[in-house]
């Protein structure tokens, strides 16, 4: 058993203490090395065909939330009304504002990049309902933003959004008008759902690798110099 | 290369008679390219965070300061009166809204046949503007005797008579001429113009802000009922029609100022402004069942026949793979 | 940094464009103005070569 055949994660580790006594730290570590074999989950190469600099959205998506996050995490420090009255605070509050703007610049773009690729083929589909309910779920955090904001805009946003969400009868138990409840959802509950959802997005792409161009040849290159089995195993599903 | 290819070829298929016709799901075994993942990342972030810390420090961002309730009654008497005065007849917005602050018959948005307002909804906010607005807030006033027997008055009253004096009053506010806005002609109004008098008093000293939240002890961050009283009103209203904000002007997608707004928020505002929803009473729960379906279209999109396939007559896809079909002459798939 | 911010400050009346039932702010429309270049110049920007294994 080679250490290649290992990081290759195609074969199992040996383990003949499991036929004794399965362990569920045991399952769950084969899972995890069968789905993400380490050189899947961090490879230093592509598929010669991701060379566009739309690929470039997914990541700068994630650097903005990363800002919108540290961001955040300043404001809380000091708590909602700080900003009002402290300069750094304003800084902060524009810093979340802008990256925020960036991080709906970037996904959007993503999400049209995917769209016109059709990045669902290849049994992808969970990653782009992944994606899209991530996209969906970053605009009701971010609402819950504008609701916290404690100033003009929030009273105004609150009490036109209450119509919409008392008409199909969410605003009863979600009640925007409610500054507190506003708060921990949108420091706490939805940032942590959000956060589920990115996470398996983006581990969801590099389960299924970036999909492939239309019609395109999924064959090893031909050169005199690759020696061993002929390529038959193209056929062949890797195990996932 | 070798060692992967002889891992490769002694992997019995998952499901081989899929993988078979569906070629984008195989592992991919062409050629490959040096990609930095984590370079890329940290590049990405340290990019990300420059532009977002240039754009905060030239930019700023808008911070209107909230209105408060005194304000209101400072700068817009009459209006406050106003609304003071139908809170207390149980004609306001709010006391006319139903769930979830009261139960007020036939009120409620319908989406098609289903009265999702009420049948989802629950009155978890309850609100009586009479008494949560006006006269508790009033009971509160010290050394007042005229007020304690207007209030008590006003209590004792039958709610036909209740409704009676507040119409009357209503009606011959929007005939005052002058700068008091209580100074109506005499008529048959009972307590209330003592009542609204006070109220507005005690608005402007600022005494009703505190009033509204007291309700529910020392702590609270709930301002469903000053938000609700505010509402009511046009002062509010006016200042976010002044700021491009209203419903009927894109608002949704606004902020104040100058400042970018909320642009992905451009489809959800667009149905407001054309019929049938610009006219009907229940635009608010056709909008939000429109854009539910839509956006459960966005998120099933792999599984819709048409859509799907749309991507690939588009034809966008010829200019982010160029190189690649430059390089390598595309194969037809077997199967669409 | 001051300088800039008050050359580019925000907080001042904000102007819309109408265009029929459109009403959209300056300030949205660039926003989104460039996000369609940013798209089209990522489609047609140029991509390095990186080291491929062929």
């Amino acid at each position: 058993m080679t250490t290649a055949d290992v990081r290759s994660g195609a074969q199992e580790l040996p383990e003949p203490a499991d036929e004794e006594t399965p362990t569920w730290t045991g399952w769950v570590r084969r899972r995890a090395l069968k789905s993400f074999p380490p050189d899947q989950l961090l490879p230093d190469r592509q598929p010669i065909y991701v060379a566009s600099w739309i690929y470039v959205f997914g990541v700068l998506t994630i650097g903005a939330l990363l800002v919108v996050l540290g961001s955040g995490a300043a404001l809380a420090l000091e708590g909602p009304t700080w900003y009002h009255t402290s300069n750094v605070g304003h800084f902060f509050n524009s810093l979340h504002l802008w990256s925020v703007e960036l991080f709906f610049f970037f996904m959007v773009i993503h999400l049209w990049g995917k769209f016109f690729m059709a990045a669902w083929r290849g049994k992808r589909a969970l990653t782009w309902i992944t994606g899209a309910v991530a996209f969906l779920g970053s605009i009701g955090t971010a609402f819950t933003g504008y609701v916290v904001q404690t100033n003009f805009d929030s009273q105004w946003i609150a009490t036109q959004a209450k119509d919409g969400l008392n008409s199909v009868g969410i605003g009863a138990w979600f009640n925007v008008l409610n500054t507190g409840q506003m708060l921990l959802w949108h420091v706490l509950l939805l940032p942590l759902v959000l956060g589920v959802l990115v996470v398996l997005h983006v581990l969801l792409v590099r389960k299924r690798g970036v999909v492939p161009p239309f019609g395109a040849i999924n064959e090893p290159a031909q050169t005199p110099a690759v020696a061993g089995p002929a390529p038959a195993h193209t056929d062949h599903e890797e195990q996932s | 290369m070798s060692a992967a290819s002889t891992a490769h070829a002694e992997q019995p298929p998952a499901d081989g008679h899929r993988s078979k016709s569906d070629p984008a799901a195989r592992k991919w075994v062409g050629p490959t390219r040096h990609y930095d993942l984590v370079k890329e990342f940290v590049i990405a972030t340290v990019v990300v965070l420059a532009l977002s810390v240039v754009l905060a420090g030239a930019l700023g961002s808008p911070d209107d300061k909230s209105v408060t309730l005194q304000q209101w009654a400072k700068a817009a008497p009459a209006d406050f009166v106003a609304t003071a005065v139908t809170e207390l007849g149980g004609t306001s917005g709010t006391a006319t809204y139903g769930v979830p602050y009261n139960n007020t018959p036939d009120a409620g948005q319908k989406l098609g046949p289903l009265p999702l307002q009420t049948l989802i909804g629950r009155i978890r906010e309850p609100i009586n503007t009479a008494n949560d607005f006006v006269l508790t807030p009033l009971s509160s006033v010290p050394n007042n005797a005229e007020l304690v027997n207007a209030i008590s008055t006003f209590r004792a009253a039958s709610p036909d008579q209740q409704a009676k004096w507040t119409a009357a009053y209503s009606d011959a506010l929007t005939k005052v001429t002058g700068s008091d806005p209580t100074a109506v002609a005499p008529g048959d109004y009972g307590p209330v113009p003592t009542l609204a008098a006070a109220e507005l008093a005690l608005a402007q000293s600022g005494g009703l802000d505190g009033a509204l939240t007291r309700n529910n002890g020392f702590y609270t961050t709930d301002y469903t009922k000053p938000l609700m009283f505010i509402a009511d009103g046009g002062y509010l209203a006016g200042i976010a029609d002044s700021q491009h904000l209203s419903g009927d002007q894109w608002g949704m997608m606004n902020e104040t100022g100058s400042y970018p707004g909320q642009p992905w928020l451009w489809l959800y505002t667009f149905w407001y402004q054309v019929s049938p929803f610009n006219t009907s009473g229940n635009a608010d729960a056709l909008v939000w069942g429109l854009m539910m379906f839509l956006s459960l279209i966005l998120v099933f999109l792999p599984f819709i026949p048409g859509l799907r396939s749309l991507p690939k007559y588009l034809g966008v896809h010829r200019l982010i793979w160029r190189d690649y079909y430059r390089n390598n002459r595309p194969v037809e798939p077997a199967r669409r | 940094m001051s300088v800039l911010a008050m050359a580019a400050s925000l907080t001042g009346p904000g102007h819309y464009v109408h265009w029929g039932v459109v009403q959209i702010s300056v300030a949205n429309l660039v926003v989104i103005g460039l996000m369609v270049i940013t798209f089209v110049i990522a489609l047609l920007l140029p991509f390095p070569k990186g080291r491929s294994k062929r």
